[in-house]
């Protein structure tokens, strides 16, 4: 028996204990110093889910909620519980053939890489279909219904000022905490303006997931989870009922709307035309009809209101009568003697009236809308002896121009608002060479030249005339449910600002008696409103736009700018109709009625007759499908280029389809679409077809 | 086994009872905590007999009902009819090639009903330690000449030929743990350092590029000779040595490893000791991807996973675990064969580094009380039986932790009296039985 070898033993036993230590070391490698496993276990089997908080609801100034949350169910399907189903009948109920059928189930297998977790079947079911399969869904195993938030406009209305929520992209992700890929967040509007409010704050639920995906149960009974809180409720001045009869009357237009309440700066309304059904930015078809509207050059979802520049021809002449009146150039007596042409500068101005007389005071000279009375106060106004220089005397009328809240971001609760453009001395040193005068920019004095104001800015102007020289910053939202102290955002909008209440109300008096006589005897004497006595202000601008290398008169874009009533000023509209002809005629109408609307809470008769008259006229500018046809062929053409398929430039080419193509065009009574980067451009930047269309006259 | 009865009790080692009772209810928790879902009924569960840890619960039973019948036995018996079960061993072996069925992938199993099974290449390991044991033990064996030792190693080696055979090469490694015995017994160290040396060659030609490989080995010989200098200044001889195994290592790795791995090996089988050591293998021909394939088929995991995931769920563990049944990675199936091969990984995640040392612990308490009670023995025949059943445990312990905190490739060996099976945990309580048996008469001389 060997039994020296017992000595081996303890090798034996070293071996063991080595290999122990071995295998020790390396649990000490996994379990104590690296920490990534920990992370790994994490990921494979915690699945944090987002828990979306209801987005604050937006109410009109009556509480009626404009803008609000609601519930659509989504057909979910778990491709690997689809057993022992009736599939005949399922697709019957969901209007599919079976073919489709399998092809949605592969879809969502391919989508989840496996058949374990719940894809979407179909989304945002159609109400009656969701009544129907609620009824029947226990028949389909692997199918459920599933609750999906989505945004619902009740009114339809209001598109432009609430604006939509779109799925986060990378710059905001970027940019603001807190976002991750999938969440929505307000992409314009009110919408964006208040996305801190109306968020709310996002839960988290962790959840255990197993090796297939599939959710099994919450992660330490709930510990980590945090619950999320509703987002808060904004009230608004919006008048609902009002802003749907605005676009009602704005329909087959183009040009904005404008409504503020003076005393608080509150806007009541605001149009743009042509506008988009603010649903149809929520469904399943989003994408689709989003892609549509940004191709459209008629630029639908441009809001005209805040970002459109316009000149505002004869609307701006109660403004140049109060800066001449304070300067001191003319008084309330000042007339002139106009015979249907300003003739004191090289170019002759025209002015619609010819009979002596209908400028002999200054409030008679509003009331008739005197071109040559205007033009020569703003001579007046830049030449003021007591200036010196034509130089100071430009600048000192900018100040007060801009004091009305023109040329500059009002600042209101909407993002991307226009600052509009009010001309100072070096744009025209720059143009004519240090060498000019008065009468260089002569029809300034009537709103033209190279003045260019939003409609806002035009209906605020209106606020500090009819409060005599204040105004609070327009802006929708009242106040925000839940108001707390850290709360700073409405600030701003409480502030009067007291701009021009040096100027002696008397004065203010005078201007606004000129303005309320616009509506008794002068040209906006159509749309006088019997009881109430309204002070407003017409504006007709010529403009012209270059299309096919020729330069082309357009027809008039007509402005009506006004506030009521006289006494006690509780509404301020400024309403521009794009190429629609007189102001009297097509713009005058929509503000009269609106206001009629507003005070009376119901339209005469006669007013309703005129209302279905208005909302029925077609003024969409033709020019529109010359150019759209332009852009559709350059387009077809550079699409040929690309992709040596030119079936789609063909119709531009052939005779017969081109004009039956031109002929469709003008069928399509909302604006037609056009697809193409240049007249784009020209159509969502306003600034650039300023530069086009040149005002000549004004009246 | 009641400890009042002195005729069985006589003599027992109650502490290897003790340690046998608590590892094989720990293993039943661990299948329990590994298989069980919220909602179960747990006593259900357990009468039922459909659940794993049910069927585990039996096994144990069974095992315990062995284990007394075993302790009744005299303990002659297992020397008298060592030979026989080894031929009873060989023979179940040669009964699986007609009668075996496939389960994942292996064709060691023979199949009774649809539950229960039996794996002989497992089961064949009590009996060939018996007649190892009666081998070495023979008067007339002088195991100091080659001859004695052929013909032990042939003991050992047979039954993994047939391993090999039905597809089980983890099993089959298993009988090389008997020259743990037979290193006791007398055989020259050198037999141990080079099977260690070789292996670690093979390891370091998968880890290494081939030419560094070389460069190292060509430094480690001029290091040694330049330690030995003086030495081979007297002795031309060790000079000659050194080259000489210089000269075999770098055949190894240059031509034998590969040779090996084309010809010797399944190209699933060498894909698996690459995923150990954490590396992509490229197979050499459209056949080998073919078999990847074929193997992978039946099995539909990927090793590389099954030890990335094992990794993954050990790793979290941290230091003091989530606690059983908390364990995510364990409980919703991310670790494949989580209560047979990867059943480590329970105890990992639920008790962390504190409680897998803990548990380790156990096992090398278990060793060295074998090895102790080894080495009090009279006769050899118990004495080597004893340190087979210390080898094999310490061969199925050390490369199924190994392979699951991936040191060791996926070659599918259980964990004794934790991994869910019966044929191993009845393998594995027998050989500790027939142990606790000889040890109770140790007094006496077994031949």
């Amino acid at each position: 028996m060997p039994v020296f070898n017992q000595s081996r033993s303890n090798i034996i036993r070293l071996i063991f204990a080595a290999m122990f230590l071995v295998i020790a070391a390396q649990l000490f490698n996994l379990q104590v110093i690296s920490s990534k496993y920990r992370k790994l276990a994490q990921e494979n089997a915690l699945f944090p889910k987002r828990i979306y908080p209801n987005r604050g609801i937006i109410f009109d100034r009556n509480n009626k909620a404009i803008l609000n949350n609601a519930i659509l169910y989504d057909l979910m399907v778990t491709p690997s519980q689809v057993k022992n189903i009736d599939t005949n009948y399922f697709c019957q109920i969901m209007d599919i053939d079976t073919a489709e059928f399998r092809d949605r189930i592969q879809d969502v297998k391919y989508k989840n890489g496996g058949s374990f977790r719940p894809g979407i079947f179909q989304d945002l079911l159609a109400p009656d279909l969701y009544a129907k399969l609620v009824e029947n869904i226990w028949q389909f195993s692997g199918f459920n219904l599933q609750e999906r938030p989505v945004r619902v406009y009740p009114y339809n209305a209001a598109a432009h000022i609430l604006g939509y929520i779109g799925e986060v992209d990378s710059a905001i992700i970027h940019r603001y905490s807190g976002y991750q890929l999938g969440d929505y967040v307000g992409r314009t509007g009110l919408e964006q303006y208040y996305e801190k409010q109306l968020m709310g704050r996002r839960g988290i639920e962790f959840w255990i997931k197993d090796n297939k995906n599939r959710l099994v149960g919450h992660y330490e009974n709930k510990a980590d989870d945090t619950p999320s809180v509703a987002g808060r409720n904004l009230r608004t001045y919006i008048d609902v009922n009002l802003q749907q009869f605005a676009e009602k009357l704005m329909a087959n237009k183009v040009g904005a709307v404008v409504a503020i309440e003076p005393k608080t700066g509150g806007i009541i309304a605001m149009v743009s035309s042509p506008d988009f059904d603010p649903n149809s930015l929520t469904g399943p078809e989003k994408k689709k009809n989003y892609a549509k509207l940004n191709l459209d050059v008629s630029a639908p979802l441009l809001n005209r209101a805040i970002k459109g520049l316009y000149q505002p021809g004869s609307a701006y002449k109660p403004i140049g009568a109060l800066i001449g009146l304070d300067e001191g150039v003319i008084t309330p007596a000042s007339g002139y003697d106009c015979r249907g042409v300003y003739l004191a500068c090289n170019h002759p101005v025209k002015c619609e009236h010819k009979d002596p007389g209908h400028a002999r005071t200054m409030r008679i000279a509003i009331a008739h809308s005197c071109n040559s009375f205007f033009c020569n106060t703003f001579r007046l106004t830049l030449d003021n002896p007591e200036i010196h220089s034509v130089r100071r005397g430009l600048m000192k009328w900018k100040e007060y121009v801009n004091a009305f809240g023109l040329g500059h971001r009002i600042g209101i609760d909407l993002p991307s608002e226009d600052g509009g453009n009010i001309p100072d001395t070096a744009s025209y040193d720059k143009e004519y060479n240090h060498s000019w005068n008065s009468c260089t920019m002569v029809t300034m004095g009537i709103g033209q030249d190279k003045m260019e104001v939003t409609p806002l800015q035009m209906a605020n102007a209106m606020c500090i005339v009819a409060n005599k020289g204040s105004f609070f910053t327009p802006h929708f939202v009242k106040s925000i449910d839940g108001h707390s102290q850290d709360d700073t955002v409405l600030d701003k909008f409480s502030v009067k600002h007291e701009v021009l209440t040096h100027i002696p109300d008397d004065v203010y008096e005078d201007v606004i008696s000129g303005m309320q006589d616009v509506t008794e005897i002068g040209t906006a004497s159509a749309v006088r409103i019997p009881g109430i006595n309204m002070c407003a202000k017409t504006g007709t601008a010529e403009n012209y736009l270059t299309v096919d290398h020729r330069r082309t008169k357009l027809r008039n874009n007509a402005i009506f700018v006004c506030f009521a009533p006289r006494e006690n000023p509780k509404i301020a509209i400024a309403v521009v109709v794009q190429n629609a002809g007189f102001g009297a005629v097509w713009a005058a109408p929509i503000g009269s009625l609106l206001v009629e609307k507003y005070l009376n809470d119901s339209l005469r008769p006669e007013s309703q007759k005129k209302a279905e008259e208005v909302a029925n006229a077609d003024l969409v500018p033709k020019y529109l499908v010359r150019v759209q046809f332009l852009q559709d062929s350059t387009n077809a053409a550079r699409h040929a280029i690309r992709t040596h398929d030119s079936s789609s430039l063909m119709k531009y080419i052939i005779p017969s389809s081109r004009a039956a193509l031109l002929d469709t065009f003008k069928k399509v009574t909302i604006l037609p679409r056009l697809s193409g980067p240049s007249i784009k451009q020209n159509m969502l930047k306003p600034k650039d077809t300023a530069k086009v269309i040149k005002p000549d006259s004004t009246r | 086994m009641s400890q009042r009865n002195p005729g069985i009790s006589k003599g027992v080692d109650w502490p290897l009872v003790w340690i046998w009772t608590a590892l094989c209810f720990i293993g039943i928790s661990c299948i329990f905590a590994a298989t069980y879902r919220e909602g179960d009924n747990v006593l259900q569960g357990f009468l039922s007999l459909k659940t794993d840890y049910s069927r585990e619960l039996l096994y144990f039973l069974l095992a315990a009902v062995a284990g007394v019948f075993i302790l009744l036995i005299d303990s002659k018996f297992f020397t008298a009819t060592a030979n026989l079960s080894y031929a009873l061993g060989l023979f179940l072996l040669l009964l699986v090639f007609p009668f075996h069925s496939r389960v994942k992938g292996t064709e060691s199993i023979i199949r009774f009903g649809n539950a229960f099974q039996l794996q002989p290449a497992e089961l064949c390991t009590v009996f060939v330690n018996l007649a190892l044991a009666k081998y070495l033990s023979r008067i007339e064996t002088d195991f100091y000449k080659p001859r004695s030792q052929l013909v032990a190693a042939s003991i050992a080696l047979i039954p993994a030929f047939f391993s090999i055979l039905q597809n089980e090469t983890g099993l089959a490694l298993v009988y090389f743990s008997f020259f743990l015995v037979m290193f006791r017994e007398g055989l020259s160290p050198a037999v141990l350092v080079m099977g260690f040396s070789f292996a670690a060659l093979v390891v370091a030609t998968l880890l290494l590029e081939k030419n560094l490989l070389a460069l190292i080995l060509t430094g480690i010989a001029a290091f040694v000779i330049y330690i030995l200098r003086k030495q081979i200044k007297r002795r031309k001889g060790i000079l000659l040595a050194i080259v000489g195994i210089w000269f075999i290592c770098v055949g190894v790795q240059r031509f034998v490893v590969p040779f090996m791995f084309d010809h010797v090996f399944k190209a699933y089988q060498v894909k698996r000791m690459y995923d150990a050591i954490g590396k992509e293998y490229i197979p050499k021909n459209a056949e080998a991807v073919q078999e990847i394939e074929k193997k992978a088929g039946g099995k539909k995991t990927d090793n590389n996973y099954n030890v990335s995931q094992s990794k993954i769920a050990i790793g979290s563990g941290s230091i003091m675990g989530k606690g059983l049944l908390k364990g995510t990675q364990t409980r919703y199936e991310f670790v494949p064969e989580q209560s047979t091969d990867f059943i480590f990984c329970t105890i990992g995640e639920g008790f962390g580094f504190v409680g897998s040392i803990l548990f380790l612990g156990i096992y090398l308490v278990l060793l060295y009380r074998m090895v102790t009670i080894a080495e009090r023995q009279r006769s050899t025949f118990s004495r080597c039986f004893a340190y087979g059943v210390a080898s094999v445990y310490f061969f199925h312990i050390s490369v199924n932790v190994c392979m699951t905190i991936g040191l060791a490739p996926v070659i599918g060996i259980p964990l004794p009296f934790m991994s869910y099976g019966g044929t191993s945990l009845l393998t594995f309580s027998i050989m500790l039985f027939i142990l606790i048996r000889l040890d109770a008469d140790r007094q006496m001389v077994l031949r």
